[in-house]
């Protein structure tokens, strides 16, 4: 039944939708020359739909009979998901300007992605659920495959359209097992159905919504798509890619699994356990052997996701505190990084995305050579960066919930992925300078690595704002 | 000094330093880091003379608390073996920046930089009296330490500076996991709290191996000590004398704040462990050093060995084996530390670490060789200098806990002699077989004014050690206190004879002698 305090809960959505269309009209007759307007109007959208998440959350948490949920937990990882795409439009308008192709249906197409991501986190049914996320992945094909006359561009987007459909099948098959033996789309439904125990069909619509979810996220072992789609995608996309989906995705796999299969948590408990370790694991060996800055990032996040889901693991409101602190600050390590890489240009403004062409950063460009260690020590987990206390928080979780093998492995394998970051640093501080960069004059770009790079550093600071925000964001689920 | 803030002083003031070097250009980076550190020692001294000894006094001084991280709070405060570091650490770093003044010169201001935030996070780890504050200073430590070995070091340095991180950063993480258990248990980050909470004499044994990971491996204790040579060898001068100095001195004060008071019973229980490993660490790297064509290798060998002395009197479970530990890593922080700068000089002239293109030193260096002979005679352990003190009371402390750790420990101090002497004799003594070496100008006044002190607190530790054992007394004693309960049985003790009947024979004698009549 649609009603006012429904539509007021999804006004970020409202904002976004006709924004976007809004958006659309203005390039559809104005063209590409005003580009750069409709890339500003795009953040001022997301912005505005950042605003009205207040609104949004007051007139919640269930909206539309259940279908929609704007409670604290949506509205921390809209947040999250808004502040990474419009980083990602802001980024790419020097790198599409550089190598050409620019054109105003990216910031239009990040827009409909954010909307379908918003009504992922939302959900509070599996038919929102699946239309949240065809509604992202649709925008997402399209945008890995913008620069239509770069092979590997196409060639990510055709990947990650055939591979992404496979997973959407599969989650739908979950889906329908899920429906057929509790008799409801809904999460409280299934919820319900499963606390009289589960039934065998059940359990294989479990293990299939799994599969496909982790498919989204991009945990081993349904990872194979990340490196090929984030090497070839233009790398705002990438950016783009490995934030703001992540959050959703992640945000939507904690919601199915607390609210709609809580009652079965001994069931997803083992995979996620399963899917976290081989995830840390693989996501630091294989990176191990990258030349391409791209491909070794995707690696990197297979590998944090996996650290993302040991806060899921323990399965306790901490946990998952911990996950979505994980989470803000993957996002702006990500975000950073990027920014660091879309500065690696040759004089002709020609991407390169080799490691070995870091050689000697630290000598021609100080500032960048250093916000670049930054975001790698951050990653790879040392204190005093901020990287360091996302990972202390989800083995403190895992921890708490007497999860300690899990930790002790987790926490070992960590000092794997510290190796390929590492190697990176040395790339940069010990080696002698090779390639010289052109000089960056975005201020912007700068401007934006900064403050990635001043968060990570006092990041600490905010520990108590975040604190309160996750734990208030885990609570809505429990 | 109530209330004045100057544990957070004296690691703001570094770290102001740090920054300001990343903007300057190399000279004033220099002078820079030098006021920076100098202040810190002014800082110190003052810390030191305003530490209250009495008996009476609180065992934490100069606490400071701020709840700033949500779940870990700016929690400082030292007690007297805090104190006896921190000074050691204030004390030496102005050394390593004067030996680092011609010695380094590409990037210099990152290299102060690097510097001076290292002995933020040494200071930090010394003061921490949150757990978790704890855990970041002594993991961030490995951040400016891998860029200055990695940097500015010797031809093998990227291998060295990922040997260095890898192998220190797994010891360190399972002390994380552990740690996150300790605070859910007593649901406290409080340091001084947790050293009085009994854990569970089960689960600490797994805690104490946690824990033992990392600090035998910061320490480091054989067979885990590897990383320690190549570290040494690649590292600039005033590297491998932070190194020596102070960054060793993390394990073993992590021993003495953690492993022994939180966890005494298992402590008790796996002492032969540590001993055991002690016992090889003595004679085998000993050895090792003994065939060392590197000067700098074989004095990082020695360094192992004579940080097993302190592990051993560490877990000796009682006053003098504890009080001498700390007096090893004092003293081993001031000679090993004048030692690598001793090294630095002669490598500065000529550029190899090779004992064999040196020789007969002391003709064309005599200053060098004096004070050369002086820290060599101060590692070996000769009365009047600083490390027969702290060895000769932790191996009392060791015979009394068991007399064959004891036994083998002491042999380390022969060996310790043969190489030491054996390598003085080959750079110093002997004929200039080197033309180049025996071109070599003696000691600048630089580097005398760097050398100088070192030798004067080496004598001043070895005449009147009291000055540095009064502020630690309490708190060891309160420390033996807390393992009496656990200690185990010593196997040196004098007991009490059987009394036998002694005349008996004699009577039976006489009575037989009375017979015969």
């Amino acid at each position: 039944m649609i009603d006012a305090a429904s539509l007021l809960a999804v006004l970020p959505e409202l904002v976004l939708t006709i924004g976007g269309l809004v958006l659309l009209m203005i390039a559809a007759y104005a063209g590409d020359k005003v580009t750069p307007v409709i890339n500003w109007l795009a953040v001022a959208t997301l912005a505005v739909a950042g605003w009205t998440l207040c609104t949004s959350m007051a007139h919640g948490p269930d909206a539309f009979d259940g279908l929609y949920r704007a409670d604290a937990f949506s509205t921390y990882a809209k947040a999250l998901i808004y502040i990474a795409a419009a980083a990602s439009i802001i980024l790419a308008q020097r790198y599409f300007q550089l190598a050409g192709g620019h054109r105003a249906e990216y910031p239009i197409l990040i827009l409909f992605a954010a909307v379908g991501m918003g009504m992922m986190v939302s959900a509070g049914d599996m038919l929102t659920l699946y239309v949240g996320l065809e509604m992202n992945s649709l925008a997402a094909y399209v945008l890995a495959s913008f620069m239509k006359q770069d092979e590997r561009s196409s060639e990510a987007g055709l990947k990650y359209f055939v591979l992404g459909s496979l997973a959407s099948g599969m989650l739908l098959y979950g889906i329908s097992l899920l429906y057929g033996f509790s008799g409801t789309t809904s999460f409280t439904g299934i919820a319900v159905a499963l606390e009289d125990g589960m039934s065998n069909g059940m359990l294989f619509g479990l293990v299939f919504v799994l599969s496909g979810l982790a498919f989204k996220i991009s945990a081993v072992p349904f990872h194979m798509w990340t490196p090929d789609v984030y090497e070839g995608a233009p790398t705002p996309v990438t950016a783009f890619f490995a934030s703001a989906p992540k959050v959703a995705a992640l945000g939507l796999t904690i919601r199915v699994a607390i609210e709609a299969l809580g009652p079965a948590g001994m069931a997803w408990q083992q995979i996620v356990i399963f899917v976290a370790l081989a995830s840390i694991l693989l996501g630091a060996v294989a990176a191990i052997g990258q030349t391409n800055i791209k491909r070794l990032l995707a690696y990197s996040s297979i590998n944090n996701i996996g650290f993302a889901l040991v806060g899921l693991a323990a399965g306790t409101p901490a946990g998952v505190a911990a996950t979505m602190s994980y989470l803000a600050i993957y996002t702006v390590m990500t975000i950073g990084s990027f920014v660091c890489v879309l500065q690696m240009r040759d004089a002709d403004g020609q991407p390169i995305e080799t490691i070995a062409s870091l050689s000697g950063l630290s000598q021609t460009r100080k500032g960048l050579a250093a916000c670049f260690a930054i975001f790698m020590f951050s990653l790879a987990g040392i204190p005093p960066l901020f990287g360091f206390w996302a990972k202390f928080l989800v083995f403190d979780a895992a921890v708490a919930s007497g999860l300690t093998g899990l930790a002790v492995f987790g926490i070992a394998a960590s000092v794997i992925g510290a190796f390929y970051y590492l190697k990176i640093i040395k790339t940069i501080y010990f080696d002698e300078p090779t390639t010289e960069y052109a000089r960056g004059t975005s201020l912007i770009e700068t401007g934006i690595m900064t403050v990635c790079a001043a968060i990570i550093v006092l990041g600490y600071l905010l520990n108590p704002v975040l604190d309160t925000a996750s734990a208030a964001a885990a609570a809505a689920l429990f | 000094m109530d209330g004045f803030p100057i544990l957070t002083l004296m690691m703001a003031v570094p770290m102001a330093g740090a920054i300001a070097c990343l903007f300057t250009n190399a000279n004033t980076a220099r002078w820079i880091a030098l006021l920076a550190t100098l202040v810190d020692l002014v800082l110190g001294i003052i810390l030191w003379i305003n530490f209250d000894q009495s008996a009476s006094a609180p065992q934490w001084q100069f606490q400071e608390y701020a709840p700033l991280f949500g779940r870990f709070a700016w929690a400082l405060g030292i007690d007297g073996i805090a104190l006896m570091l921190i000074v050691l650490t204030v004390f030496l770093m102005p050394i390593c920046i004067g030996a680092s003044w011609q010695a380094i010169e590409k990037r210099v201001g990152e290299y102060m930089a690097a510097f001076l935030l290292m002995e933020v996070l040494m200071i930090g780890v010394f003061t921490a009296q949150d757990i978790y504050l704890f855990y970041v200073m002594f993991e961030a430590g490995l951040i400016p330490m891998y860029l200055i070995i990695g940097i500015w070091g010797g031809a093998d340095r990227i291998y060295a500076s990922y040997k260095f991180f890898l192998y220190t950063l797994l010891g360190s993480v399972l002390m994380l996991i552990a740690m996150m258990w300790m605070v859910h248990e007593a649901g406290t980050t409080d340091i001084p709290t947790l050293m009085a909470y009994n854990f569970d004499p089960h689960v600490q044994t797994w805690l104490w191996l946690a824990f033992f990971a990392s600090f035998a491996v910061k320490m480091p204790m054989w067979p885990v000590h590897t990383w320690l040579p190549d570290a040494h060898v690649q590292a600039p001068t005033a590297g491998s004398v932070i190194l020596a100095g102070v960054l060793l001195k993390m394990g073993g004060y992590g021993f003495i704040r953690f492993s022994l008071p939180m966890f005494p019973e298992a402590s008790a229980q796996l002492a032969w462990l540590v001993w055991g490993l002690s016992m090889v660490a003595v004679v085998y790297t000993s050895l090792v050093a003994l065939v060392q064509n590197d000067m700098k290798k074989l004095i990082a060998y020695s360094s192992v060995a004579h940080m097993a002395i302190v592990t051993a009197g560490l877990f000796a479970f009682n006053q003098p084996g504890i009080e001498g530990a700390m007096m090893v890593m004092l003293g081993h922080g001031l000679v090993s530390g004048a030692l690598f700068l001793c090294v630095g000089v002669i490598y500065d002239r000529l550029h190899t670490r090779e004992i064999t293109r040196y020789g007969g030193l002391s003709i064309n260096m005599p200053k060098y060789a004096v004070l050369f002979l002086f820290f060599t005679m101060a590692s070996v352990g000769l009365p009047g200098t600083s490390n027969f003190v702290g060895e000769f009371l932790a191996l009392m402390g060791i015979y009394q806990a068991s007399s064959w750790v004891a036994l083998v420990a002491t042999t380390g101090i022969i060996l310790g002699a043969a190489y030491m002497l054996y390598l003085y004799r080959r750079v110093c003594y002997g004929d200039q077989v080197n033309a180049d070496a025996a071109a070599m100008p003696d000691l600048s006044a630089r580097e005398m004014l760097l050398l100088a002190p070192i030798a004067a607190a080496v004598l001043w530790m070895g005449v009147y050690p009291e000055s540095f054992l009064a502020p630690m007394r309490a708190d060891i004693t309160a420390l033996e206190a807390r393992l009496v309960q656990a200690a185990p049985k010593g196997d040196a003790h004098v007991t009490a004879g059987k009394p036998a009947p002694a005349h008996d024979e004699h009577h039976a004698k006489v009575e037989a002698h009375g017979e015969a009549h």
